[in-house]
């Protein structure tokens, strides 16, 4: 068959089923992504004849005799394609995943299409940005700055990759080819919870292609939990890398490898499996109840289970004060339970990645944001030395959480020891959803009680998490959803019962917030009930109970950690910043009648780094050309923290950004680094980046001093150049004379990750609801940020908007939906409803005038957090406007319909309006 | 998505070349669905594309779709000036999940065939009294539109037959509609969508789609009163026939359908 790719004709054969998508792909246009492979996200969007489709739809076949079009041949490097120029003046991207599905589509929209860009846009997710960046580059706005050396640290400056993204030329897991790859398809279990009795590998060997199958018989048996962390008590071993029981509908029973994919589903469809099938139990409150069906029974303390009979795998119990009795004296009291559910991370690409043995090296090249908490993983799961091990990423296509895992990693290393050759795991949407791992679904019960002039005297907490199947993050994430939460307030008695259970379901683990979205959720609605039965305003009822700069800031029971000072303070700034801008007069919503209107809002502090210790190592060096090679462990994923690090080392050197070249996340160029989670890429990472290149700027002053004689003190650098008076040396003169005498010019610097900081959010809304229909239209949307000094105020924006959308995604619209047996239900996109750019209203940002102590030049952390205040400050409006509280998430219409209703019905109001 | 178990596509040029069914045979017109799922069962494909049938014609008896014609085809169409129902289509185009981008691809017939109760092309063409022409060995046969999808997913083809065209009576066409739709999501997948018609005689008939498993037509002597018009909704449509999936619960989906269904009778009764 004859093709027309980008401009170039040539023949090939498609096979019968093969998508234009994979073989776009397979014939080097890497620009062109999976995000879903089902049609509904856009990233694989291409033009045919001049005409954007989704690739993954088109049967290949069908592109005979068009002319294709991808990313990659929209323009030329040189001669950028308009649309691809707006996306980066405008930096319309963080993770970049989406970018040339987004480009390709934007740029193919006529002027009518420009008008209502929500139903132009709906066929292209973005997970990052929340889409205000998007129609910045639509409408060709310039986001960035230039400025002058040395001052690049808060200022908007560009991505480093952004020519590169909008190219579609970034290279992300999968965008690399490799001679002689085998494939590898995951069986998966059907059943809830089962013991396998037998596995045949014979059928599925017999597949023609298929080289090897591996089964718990393969397996190391060892214990280890996916979840990675700086110090392994935090989360129980309790996972085999394949096991003999599974406990989850989609856990991985074998690994089928061979020379093409479809050799490998179909050896998985041959595979055959003798399940003992168990009872099984998926709801949390059932699973801790006696007589349950017990899923870890062998666990112990030691594995770090608090209580594997009764399915407990954390829990924390304490008291400070007596709450029962502030409650009994309190003037006002309020009780509710708050149920949060099932989301997941979607981030647009899906885990996997590419493993090979290179001159004795394990080489493992995954969608990470843990490279070297997986090295060490891997290293001990199997006997391995750390040197024999490789971890690293380029771009990750997003990761929210969800990349703090070790999911696919160690298949990877157990088929590439096992056969020899290399390989590479692609998991399918489908399977993000059935088995990788999701938000911890929780029920909060909250008990409190103030005083009559609003002072808080009692807040007490009782959580059940549901982990699912496996103890990843069940601890430090039910912790940290009573911490912070119960922290925030000064009051002299607080509770906690806290309890996170396995049931028969796919394993929750680390989501964007870490807990604290759903702590908040409740805690939050309850200050704003007291606040209501005192007559305060909501922020007045804040300012009230909050802590200030030196008040402890207290959850029971004492975690032993007291490394969290004031570094900064903004949270009283940001109440003020966000009542000021509801205030502010806004144009008139041409409501139809009958909508109710209200206002809420919700505040949030977290930690600027996890507990006991999270380190970064950084080191930079003078260039032969003069330029600085700066070399981080923390990975980029759409955080920034790429921007962010070459801002910093810029401005330690009194130089511009272009000259720091950066290389990062990758095991082999040394050091440690805990990972890019806990939103620490900038307090803790940037801090090593921080003393590298001061500890180097020294060095530099020093070795100049010496050369010509006066004190380092005398000397300063200045863009490409050191001057000491009437002397200039530029860096690539310096350099050389360096090499002259055998010298090389670097410098290192770490971080361990405390003391640790608190950074603090305020999300106010304005919305209306219909009672007519349960519709919910957002008025106004604002939220102000502690984030320190800012280290790039368009990234920064970016993060806070980009969290708002998120959030409202979980609470307006997405929900996965397990069924009694323990299977996803909706586990694809058209199902799954991701917020699109009809779905997400413009969020004002505002920051607080701050600056941190601890953190790298001032900034804080501010990753996580703008997703955390925002389904609770939703609930407070939505109470405001209808009178009713609601006590569960998603906010759906269908759901708070009849509740409107009813309400409506007690009011004796059956006039419905429109 | 790879159908990795598709061995062959046969691309038929004319009804003779069509190749006796088999079992792991599929259809394949736009694809767009085809490809969206795996397909495991499947072995090979049946191109449509080759047969290249005209995706629309215009007679004076009215108006012939092609099943393999494009959603952007119909939206596009530019209807005779006395087509009063001509709105109604682009609303139902636009009433898709799925973008423009799959608008070029995704066909009517497609969408028919699925059976999906929020398949706006099934709300269009029951709307306007549609009758699909199905192809089976050696002959063929009609059936009105809403007679064709039975259920959720499910329709009156049997293996082997062939939805051809669906043909629209020029007298459909001439009507006065009112559109409503609603989703749980601002632009998202249909729970409810409402179709109204006034004829010229002043008959009217709703079609309730999207909320039910399968359309439901109902007709009326005139337009109806507010109260008449709910209570033969609670009388034709029992509570067992309303959708539920994640797209909507049953009860609001049904209080939604006599929300819109009396925005129509205003609408209608209002411009009458």
């Amino acid at each position: 068959m004859n093709f027309e790719i980008n401009g170039k004709s040539f023949t090939q054969t498609p096979r019968a089923g093969q998508c234009l998508r994979t073989f776009l792909r397979e014939l080097g246009h890497f620009g062109v992504k999976k995000g879903c492979d089902a049609g509904d996200c856009g990233a694989c969007s291409v033009m045919i004849d001049g005409e954007p489709v989704h690739s993954c739809l088109i049967p290949a076949f069908r592109a005979e005799g068009h002319a294709v079009t991808t990313i990659e041949g929209l323009a030329s490097k040189e001669a950028p394609h308009p649309m691809q120029q707006a996306f980066l003046e405008a930096q319309a991207f963080q993770c970049g995943f989406c970018t040339a599905g987004m480009i390709l589509t934007c740029a193919s929209l006529n002027q009518a299409q420009r008008q209502d860009l929500g139903v132009a846009l709906k066929g292209n997710i973005c997970r990052c940005t929340g889409y205000r960046a998007i129609e910045d580059a639509l409408d060709g706005r310039t986001n960035i700055e230039s400025v002058a050396p040395g001052e690049a640290f808060g200022r908007s400056l560009p991505a480093p990759a952004g020519p590169e993204v909008v190219r579609g030329a970034a290279r992300y897991t999968f965008d690399v080819e490799i001679e002689g790859l085998l494939h590898i398809k995951l069986a998966r279990s059907p059943y809830p919870h089962a013991r396998i009795r037998a596995i045949d590998k014979a059928s599925a060997l017999a597949v023609p292609g298929v080289r090897a199958v591996l089964t718990h018989a393969d397996a190391p048996d060892r214990l280890f939990s996916t979840a990675r962390h700086e110090r392994a008590w935090m989360d129980p071993d309790d996972t085999r890398v394949l096991d003999d029981v599974v406990r989850f509908v989609g856990q991985k029973v074998a690994a089928i490898i061979a020379e093409t994919e479809a050799a490998a589903e179909e050896g998985c469809r041959r595979l055959k499996v003798d399940y003992e099938i168990w009872p099984h139990v998926v709801d949390p409150e059932a699973a801790i109840a006696s007589g349950a069906p017990v899923l870890h029974p062998d666990r112990r303390v030691e594995n770090r289970v608090a209580n594997a009979a009764r399915n407990i795998v954390a829990e924390a119990h304490g008291e400070y004060g007596d709450v029962a009795s502030a409650l009994a004296q309190s003037a006002v009291t309020y009780e509710g339970t708050f149920t949060t559910h099932r989301v997941q991370h979607a981030a647009l690409e899906t885990h996997g990645g590419l493993a090979w043995i290179d001159e004795g090296v394990l080489n493992v090249r995954s969608s990470t944001q843990v490279p070297f908490l997986t090295r060490r993983a891997l290293s001990e799961l199997f006997d391995l030395p750390p040197d024999k091990v490789r971890v690293f990423c380029e771009c990750v296509g997003g990761g929210f959480g969800g990349k703090q895992e070790m999911l696919v990693e160690d298949i990877l290393a157990l088929a590439a020891l096992k056969t020899g050759r290399p390989v590479k795991l692609e998991l399918t949407r489908e399977e993000q959803f059935i088995a990788t791992s999701t938000r911890h679904p929780m029920r909060v019960t909250v008990r409190a009680g103030a005083d009559e002039n609003g002072k808080l005297t009692a807040l007490q907490l009782d959580v059940l998490s549901n982990t699912g199947a496996y103890g990843n993050h069940a601890g430090p994430v039910l912790f940290h959803a009573c911490a912070e939460s119960l922290g925030v307030y000064n009051c002299p008695n607080k509770k906690v019962d806290a309890v996170a259970a396995y049931t028969n379901t796919v394993p929750a683990g680390a989501f964007r917030g870490y807990g604290l979205p759903q702590g908040q959720f409740a805690v939050e609605a309850t200050i704003d009930e007291l606040a209501r039965q005192l007559g305060l305003s909501p922020f007045e009822m804040r300012r009230r109970n909050i802590v200030r700069p030196g008040d402890p800031m207290l959850w029971p029971p004492d975690n032993g950690y007291h490394d969290v000072l004031y570094g900064s303070y903004g949270l009283d700034q940001c109440l003020d910043l966000v009542e000021r801008a509801m205030q502010a007069a806004t144009p008139a919503t041409g409501l139809p009648p009958g909508w109710l209107v209200g206002e809420g809002i919700a505040l949030t502090m977290i930690d600027t780094v996890p507990p006991d210790g999270h380190i970064a190592d950084a080191t930079i060096a003078l260039r032969d050309d003069g330029g600085f090679e700066l070399v981080v462990g923390t990975a980029e994923f759409g955080n920034g923290t790429s921007t962010v690090h070459r801002q910093i080392a810029a401005t330690a050197l009194g130089t511009s950004v272009d000259q720091i070249r950066l290389k990062q996340s990758d095991t082999a160029h040394g050091g440690h680094d805990t990972g890019a989670y806990g939103s620490t890429g900038t307090f803790v990472a940037g801090r090593a980046t921080q003393a590298a290149a001061e500890n180097l700027s020294i060095e530099l002053k020093t070795f100049v001093a010496a050369a010509i004689g006066v004190e380092a003190d005398a000397c300063v650098l200045d863009s490409d150049s050191i001057v000491c008076g009437d002397k200039r040396l530029t860096f690539a003169q310096i350099v050389r004379s360096a090499r002259a005498q055998g010298r090389r010019l670097a410098a290192s610097g770490s971080s361990a990750g405390t003391p640790r900081s608190v950074a603090f959010n305020v999300q106010g809304f304005r919305v209306a609801v219909n009672p007519g229909t349960g519709e919910i239209r957002i008025l106004k949307s604002v939220q102000a940020a502690d984030a320190g000094r800012v280290a790039n105020p368009m990234q920064c924006r970016g993060q806070v908007e980009g969290g708002v959308a998120q959030a409202l995604g979980a609470a307006l619209y997405e929900e996965m939906v397990i069924d009694t047996d323990g299977r996803v239900v909706n586990p694809r996109f058209r199902d799954y409803h991701l917020p699109s750019f009809a779905d997400v209203p413009r969020t004002e940002v505002l920051f607080a005038d701050t600056s941190d102590t601890l953190g790298p030049m001032g900034a804080k952390s501010m990753s996580e957090s703008p997703y955390n205040p925002v389904a609770a400050a939703l609930g407070n409006a939505l109470r405001d406007a209808a009178g009713i509280r609601f006590t569960a998430t998603p906010f759906k219409r269908d759901r708070l319909y009849p509740l409107l209703q009813a309400k409506l019905a007690a009011q004796g109001k059956d006039q419905l309006p429109r | 998505m790879d159908l990795n178990t598709i061995t062959a596509i046969a691309r038929p040029r004319m009804r003779d070349e069509l190749p006796p069914w088999t079992t792991g045979d599929a259809w394949l017109a736009g694809g767009t669905w085809l490809f969206s799922e795996p397909q495991v069962h499947l072995n090979r494909l049946i191109d449509l594309a080759a047969l290249k049938w005209p995706a629309l014609t215009i007679t004076t008896k009215g108006l012939s779709i092609a099943a393999t014609c494009t959603i952007a085809e119909l939206d596009a169409l530019a209807c005779p000036p006395d087509w009063l129902a001509a709105p109604l289509i682009n609303q139902c185009c636009r009433a898709f999940l799925a973008s423009f981008k799959i608008w070029k691809t995704a066909t009517v017939g497609g969408n028919l065939c699925m059976s999906l109760p929020a398949g706006p092309m099934i709300s269009l063409t029951a709307a306007l009294d549609g009758v699909c022409t199905i192809w089976r060995p050696g002959g063929e046969r009609q059936i009105g539109v809403a007679d064709f999808v039975s259920g959720d997913q499910r329709n009156v083809l049997v293996p082997g037959e062939l939805l051809r065209q669906i043909d629209i009576p020029v007298a459909a066409l001439r009507r006065r509609t009112a559109f409503r739709q609603i989703s749980l999501t601002p632009v998202g997948r249909s729970a409810a969508l409402l179709i109204g018609s006034v004829y010229d005689d002043g008959r009217f008939v709703l079609t309730v789609t999207a909320s039910t498993r399968r359309p439901i037509r109902l007709p009326f002597s005139r337009i109806p009163q507010a109260a008449e018009l709910r209570e033969a909704i609670l009388q034709r449509i029992p509570d067992g026939l309303y959708h539920d999936d994640l797209h909507g619960k049953p009860d609001w989906r049904k209080a939604m359908t006599l929300r819109l269904a009396e925005e129509i009778r205003v609408e209608c009764a209002g411009t009458a």
